[in-house]
C-alpha cells in the first residue's frame, strides 16, 4: 500500500507550480500518464469489454414444473420455464446443484443464498467472512470504470442486497430506476462520445482531497484493535476506489458507439410490491442498466428482482407470495400450489424480459448480451420447505465468446459452489478452487465453457 | 495503479480469512492478555444529520441516501461498532458532503459560516482557510486539529483554489474532504495520556457523553469542558451531565434511543395493501413513528415518568393523519396529547399503530410476528428462526369453514410439537393483540366471530390488551430489558459476562429510583466505566464475531 505522500505532493506541487490562475494542462497530462493505461486495459482497448452480473429472485420454483428433463442443447421447457422460450438460445439452465450445509442449520431464506454467493453456508450474518463471488469478480475487473459495481433493488429498500465483502460490509443497493438514472446519467454523467473532452480540474481537486484522507490510514490503523483494523481498512479501500474513479474521469474515455444518454424515466405508479408494478419497474431498471453498461459506466452489476423470501404480492390479496409458499394448500387436481405457481411464472417472465432487453442492444457485430455473463439464481428450490438442494440457477450471455449458451446442465447433487467458481474463472479471476468445507470445489462447470 | 489496488483488496480479504483462523484456533480457557481497545463506531444517519444541523444550521439540507445502518441483536447502536463504509457508501457520503458544502458558500450563509476571505492582509487566503479549518474541524472531528492537519488543509485549499480559479471552491474542496474523513465518519476513541490504563481522553469522553445524551457531537460548552479538563473530574462531569439532561436536546437523545430500541426506522420501508387498508399510507406510517416517540418523551422526559407506565398509559400523542386509524376526530392542527377514556381498547405502547402495523403482513395481521417482536425488543428474549421444513398449510386457509379466526388456525398448527415450542411463546402474546388489524385499527370480530384475546404471560392469565399491558407494567423482565438495552446502546456493544455486575447495579438503581429513564441515563453518564475502553483478549479480539443475530431475519 502506497498512499504516498510523494504522489500527492506531486499533484499539489504540480498544480501550484502551474499557471497561477488557470489549470496547468501539462500538469494534468503528466498526472494522467501515471494512470493512462486503466481505460485501455479495462475497457477493451479496441475490443469490447466483457461485463458480469447477477440476477436474483426470491422463493425459487416448483421443481417438477421447472427442471427440464433433457440435458444439453434444445432442452425441454417445463411450464415454469415456458416464459423463456423466446430467449432460450441465450439461457443455460443449471439444475440439481446443491447447497451442502455441512451440519450447519438451514436458516430459512438465508443459508441458501449465503452458500450460493460465498461458497459456504453460515449460521449468522456476522460469521460470514468471505466475499460474495460478484465482489471477487468486481475486484478483478471493476476498477476500470466509474462504478465498481451497480447494486440494484426494486423494492425501494437499499438494504436489499446480496453482495457483500463480509457479513457486516454489505453493498447497499440503488433502490429505484429514478435513483439509478441520477447516479449514472445525472449531472456527473461522463459521455464517452463527447467530441470536446476536456479534463475538469474539479475531479483532480477531489482526487487530491481524497489522497489527503487516505494519508490518515497508517496512523489510524495503528490505533485500533484487529477487528476494527479490518473495518477501517475497508473504508480506505473505498477511498482508493473513488480516487481511481476520479482518475478515470480525467481521461478521455474510449468511444462507445451504442451509448446514448437516455431520458430520465417517469416513476411508475402503484404499489411496488405488486408483481405487475414490479415487472414494469424492472423493465425500466433493465433498460437503464443496459445503457449504463453500453456507455461503459460499470462492468459489474447485481440486479435484485425481489428479496430472499420474496416480498411480492398482488394488490388486494391478504396473502403474499412468501406466505403462500408456506401456507397454500396443494391443489389436488393440479398437484401443486396454484398461487405460488403464478408468482414463479411471473418471475420467469421478468427474467426473460431482462435477457431479451439486453439481447436487443446492438454492440459491435453482436449484442450487449454477447459480451456479458449473467448468473441468475434464487435462495431456495422449493420454498414451501426452504429446500436448498437444487437451488435454480440460469446463465445468460456468451461472455465475449468464452461461454456456450442455451444448454441444460444437470448438477446431480454436486456442490453449487462449482457455479460461483466457474463464473469467476470465466471473468478472469485467478482462482483454482472455491468454497468452504464440503462445498469446496476445484471443478468448473465445463459443459458451458468454450 | 490497478494492480496496486487489487493487491490491497487481496490483503484485506486475507485479513478477514486470517480472522476466522484466529478465532477457530483460539483455545478455550486460554484467553490472551486483555488489552484496552478504543471503540470505533460509525455515525448513524440521524447522528450525521444532527451534526450537520448543529454546525451549519438547520437550514442546510442534507440530501442523499446513507449507507444503511445494521442491527446487531436489535440495536443499530451495537451494529455501529461492526460496520464499515463500502465504496458505494463513500460515494454517497461524498455527494452529500458536496451538497452541504455548496450551501455553506451561498450568499445567505457565507458570512455566518465562513466569515473571512482573502484580502490585503491575507492575499492568498491562507489565514482565513486556517481559521475556518480549525473552527469547523473542532466540531466535525470532536477534537482540536493538530498543527499538521491544519497545515495540510491550508495547503490543500491553496492548491485547489489555484486549480479551480477561486478561493471558495478551494476551501470547499477541503471541507468536503473533512466531511468524508474517517475522523468525522467514525467515532474513534483516543486513549488518555494520564489517568488509569484504559481511560480515554477528555475529548473522547465528551464525544461519548454527547452522543449518549443528545445523539450529536459535543457543543462548544462541552468542548470547552474537555479542553480545560473539567470533565475529567467528578464535579465537572456532573455539571455537564446536569446541563445536558436539562436541555431540550435531551429529548432528541431519548428519541434516538427509543427509535433504535423499538426498531422504528423499519417503518420507512413499511407498506400496506391500499385496497385492504385504505386508511394507511406512507404519511400515516411516518406519523405512527412520530406518535410513539412523542408519547414516550411526553411521559418519560416531560413528566419524568415511570418507564413501566408506558404500558398502561392512556395519553397518546395524536395528529390529524392518525384520526382514521384510531377512529377519533382530531381537530387540532399539529401534535397534541389525546387522552383515551377508561375502558377504551387503546392503552399503552402495545396498542400503538406503529408497532401493530410494523409487525404484521401487508394484508393481514400476524400474531407470530407481533409476539416475536414484543419478546425480542421489549423483553430481550431470543426467538429462534423457524426450522427449515415446516408445513404451514393449515394456517393459510383464511376461508376454512371451521377455523374462522386466526387464533383457531394458529392453534391447529400448534399440534406439531416442534412448532409449538416457539409458537407458544410468540403467538400467545400476539393473539392478545388480535383486536387490532394489520394497520393497527381496532376491530371486534373476524369473519363475524368475536375475537378471543385471552392468553397467558409468564403463566399469568390475561383477557385483553389492558390486562396484558398491566402484566408488562409489573414484570421485572420488562424493566430489566430496558436497562440492558440502554447499556448496550450507550456502549455500542453487547453485554459480556464481566459487565453483568454493572448491569445488576443499574437494575437496582432503576427500581429504587422509580424506574425513571432520565435517572438511568444520568447514572450511566456519570459512571466511570462508561468512559473506559473495553478490554479484549489480544488474539481474536473480535466484538462482531460474538453477535448472534442481525437485521436479516428474513422470514
Amino acid at each position: 500500500m502506497r498512499h504516498s505522500i510523494s504522489r500527492r505532493g506531486f499533484v499539489l506541487r504540480g498544480v501550484l507550480g502551474g499557471a497561477a490562475v488557470t489549470v496547468g494542462i501539462p500538469i494534468l497530462d503528466a498526472f494522467l500518464d501515471d494512470n493512462g493505461a486503466a481505460f485501455a486495459a479495462s475497457m477493451g482497448g479496441g475490443s469490447l469489454p466483457v461485463r458480469f452480473g447477477t440476477w436474483f429472485w426470491g422463493c425459487g420454483m416448483i421443481p417438477e414444473r421447472w427442471v427440464p428433463q433433457k440435458a444439453g442443447a434444445n432442452y425441454d421447457l417445463p411450464p415454469q420455464l415456458e416464459p423463456i422460450r423466446a430467449v432460450q438460445q441465450h439461457v443455460s439452465v443449471l439444475s440439481g446443484f446443491d447447497v451442502i450445509l455441512d451440519g450447519k442449520a438451514n436458516l430459512p431464506h438465508i443459508s441458501g443464498n449465503t452458500a450460493v454467493r460465498t461458497g459456504e453456508a453460515a449460521e449468522t450474518w456476522q460469521a460470514i467472512t468471505a466475499p460474495t463471488f460478484d465482489v471477487l469478480i468486481s475486484d478483478a475487473i471493476g476498477s476500470g470504470s466509474y462504478s465498481r459495481a451497480l447494486d440494484l433493488s426494486l423494492d425501494g429498500n437499499p438494504q436489499t442486497s446480496y453482495s457483500f465483502r463480509n457479513g457486516s460490509t454489505i453493498n447497499a443497493s440503488v433502490p429505484s430506476p429514478m435513483e439509478l438514472y441520477e447516479k449514472v446519467f445525472g449531472a456527473d454523467f461522463h459521455d464517452p462520445n463527447r467530441a470536446d473532452f476536456k479534463p475538469d480540474p474539479k475531479f483532480l481537486v477531489r482526487k487530491s482531497v481524497l489522497s489527503g484522507v487516505a494519508e490518515q490510514r497508517r496512523a489510524l490503523l495503528a490505533k485500533v484493535g484487529s477487528a476494527d483494523r479490518i473495518r477501517l481498512d475497508q473504508y480506505f479501500t473505498s477511498v482508493r476506489e473513488i480516487e481511481e474513479n476520479l482518475s478515470l474521469k480525467l481521461q478521455k474515455p474510449p468511444r462507445a458507439e451504442a451509448c446514448v444518454r437516455p431520458d430520465a424515466p417517469a416513476p411508475i405508479k402503484g404499489d411496488i410490491t405488486d408483481i405487475g408494478v414490479r415487472k414494469a419497474n424492472h423493465k425500466l431498471m433493465t433498460q437503464l442498466l443496459g445503457m449504463a453498461l453500453t456507455c461503459n459506466q460499470t462492468r459489474v452489476f447485481n440486479m435484485n428482482f425481489d428479496t430472499a423470501a420474496a416480498e411480492l404480492r398482488r394488490a388486494g390479496d391478504t396473502t403474499g407470495y412468501h406466505q403462500s409458499t408456506h401456507e397454500e394448500l396443494i391443489d389436488r387436481s393440479l398437484g401443486y400450489q396454484p398461487t405460488v405457481d403464478k408468482f414463479a411464472l411471473g418471475t420467469m417472465e421478468a427474467w426473460a424480459d431482462f435477457v431479451q432487453t439486453l439481447a436487443d442492444v446492438k454492440e459491435g457485430a453482436g449484442t450487449l448480451l454477447d459480451n456479458m455473463l449473467v448468473v441468475a439464481h434464487s435462495e431456495v428450490s422449493l420454498a414451501k420447505n426452504h429446500d436448498v438442494a437444487g437451488i435454480p440457477v440460469m446463465l445468460a450471455g456468451r461472455a465475449g465468446g468464452r461461454v456456450k449458451p442455451g444448454l441444460h446442465v444437470k448438477g446431480s447433487g454436486e456442490p453449487i459452489s462449482r457455479i460461483g467458481l466457474t463464473a469467476q474463472q470465466i471473468m478472469g479471476v485467478p482462482v483454482d478452487s472455491w468454497g468452504g468445507g464440503a462445498m469446496r470445489s476445484n471443478r468448473p462447470v465445463s459443459e458451458i465453457l468454450v | 495503479m490497478k494492480r496496486r489496488v487489487s493487491r490491497m483488496v487481496l490483503a484485506a480479504t486475507a485479513g478477514a480469512a486470517g480472522l476466522s483462523i484466529l478465532l477457530s484456533s483460539a483455545l478455550p480457557g486460554k484467553p490472551g492478555p486483555a488489552i484496552p481497545q478504543p471503540s470505533v463506531r460509525r455515525l448513524t444517519e440521524a447522528q450525521y444529520r444532527n451534526v450537520i444541523a448543529d454546525i451549519f444550521g438547520s437550514g442546510v439540507e442534507v440530501v442523499g441516501r446513507f449507507e444503511p445502518d445494521m442491527r446487531v441483536d436489535g440495536l443499530a447502536a451495537v451494529g455501529s461498532s461492526a460496520v464499515s463504509i463500502t465504496a458505494s457508501g463513500l460515494e454517497q457520503y461524498d455527494a452529500i458532503a458536496r451538497h452541504v458544502v455548496a450551501q455553506v458558500f451561498t450568499p445567505e450563509n457565507r458570512a455566518r459560516l465562513v466569515g473571512c476571505a482573502p484580502g490585503a492582509s491575507d492575499p492568498d487566503g491562507g489565514i482565513c482557510a486556517a481559521d475556518v479549518i480549525k473552527r469547523i474541524g473542532l466540531r466535525l472531528f470532536r477534537r482540536p486539529l493538530s498543527i499538521g492537519e491544519v497545515r495540510a488543509g491550508v495547503a490543500e485549499t491553496l492548491s485547489a483554489s489555484d486549480a479551480l480559479g477561486n478561493f471558495d471552491d478551494g476551501l470547499g474542496a477541503t471541507l468536503v474532504g473533512m466531511l468524508t474523513s474517517p475522523s468525522f465518519l467514525f467515532r474513534i476513541d483516543t486513549p488518555g495520556r494520564s489517568g488509569p490504563p484504559g481511560a480515554i481522553d477528555a475529548y473522547s469522553k465528551a464525544t461519548r457523553l454527547s452522543f449518549l445524551l443528545w445523539n450529536t457531537s459535543p457543543d462548544d460548552t462541552l468542548l470547552a469542558a474537555a479542553a480545560s479538563g473539567a470533565i475529567d473530574g467528578p464535579e465537572g462531569l456532573r455539571a455537564e451531565v446536569d446541563r445536558m439532561i436539562a436541555a431540550p436536546r435531551f429529548t432528541d437523545g431519548a428519541r434516538a434511543f427509543f427509535d433504535d430500541f423499538l426498531q422504528l426506522s423499519d417503518i420507512d420501508h413499511l407498506s400496506k395493501d391500499a385496497l385492504i387498508y385504505p386508511a394507511f399510507s406512507t404519511s400515516v406510517a411516518a406519523a405512527t413513528r412520530e406518535q410513539t416517540l412523542r408519547t414516550i418523551t411526553d411521559l418519560l422526559i416531560d413528566h419524568r415518568g415511570d418507564y413501566r407506565d408506558l404500558f398502561t398509559t392512556r395519553r397518546f400523542a395524536m395528529t390529524r393523519a392518525l384520526g382514521p386509524i384510531y377512529d377519533i376526530p382530531v381537530s387540532q392542527p399539529g401534535w397534541s396529547i389525546h387522552e383515551f377514556p377508561a375502558g377504551d381498547p387503546r392503552i399503552g405502547l402495545l396498542t400503538q399503530a406503529s408497532l401493530l402495523a410494523l409487525h404484521a403482513h401487508p394484508g393481514r395481521t400476524s400474531p407470530t410476528l407481533r409476539g416475536k417482536a414484543i419478546r425480542e425488543t421489549l423483553l430481550c428474549q431470543k426467538i429462534p428462526s423457524p426450522p427449515a421444513n415446516v408445513n404451514f398449510a393449515v394456517v393459510q386457509d383464511v376461508n376454512n369453514p371451521t377455523l374462522k379466526t386466526t387464533r383457531q388456525r394458529l392453534e391447529a398448527h400448534l399440534d406439531d410439537e416442534e412448532c409449538a415450542s416457539c409458537h407458544k411463546a410468540t403467538d400467545g402474546l400476539g393473539l392478545g393483540l388480535e383486536q387490532f388489524d394489520g394497520a393497527g385499527q381496532f376491530r371486534r370480530t373476524e369473519h363475524d366471530i368475536p375475537i378471543d384475546v385471552t392468553g397467558k404471560f409468564d403463566k399469568v392469565p390475561f383477557d385483553g390488551v389492558a390486562n396484558l399491558g398491566q402484566l408488562f407494567h409489573d414484570s421485572p423482565k420488562v424493566s430489566e430489558c430496558l436497562v440492558s438495552s440502554v447499556w448496550r446502546y450507550a456502549n455500542g456493544r453487547n453485554v459480556q459476562a464481566e459487565d453483568q455486575p454493572a448491569i445488576d447495579t443499574l437494575n437496582r438503581g432503576f427500581a429504587t429510583n422509580g424506574y425513571r429513564f432520565v435517572d438511568l441515563m444520568r447514572t450511566i453518564a456519570l459512571d466511570p466505566t462508561f468512559y473506559a475502553m473495553q478490554r479484549l483478549p489480544a488474539a481474536g479480539a473480535i466484538t462482531t464475531a460474538r453477535a448472534t443475530s442481525s437485521k436479516r431475519n428474513a422470514s
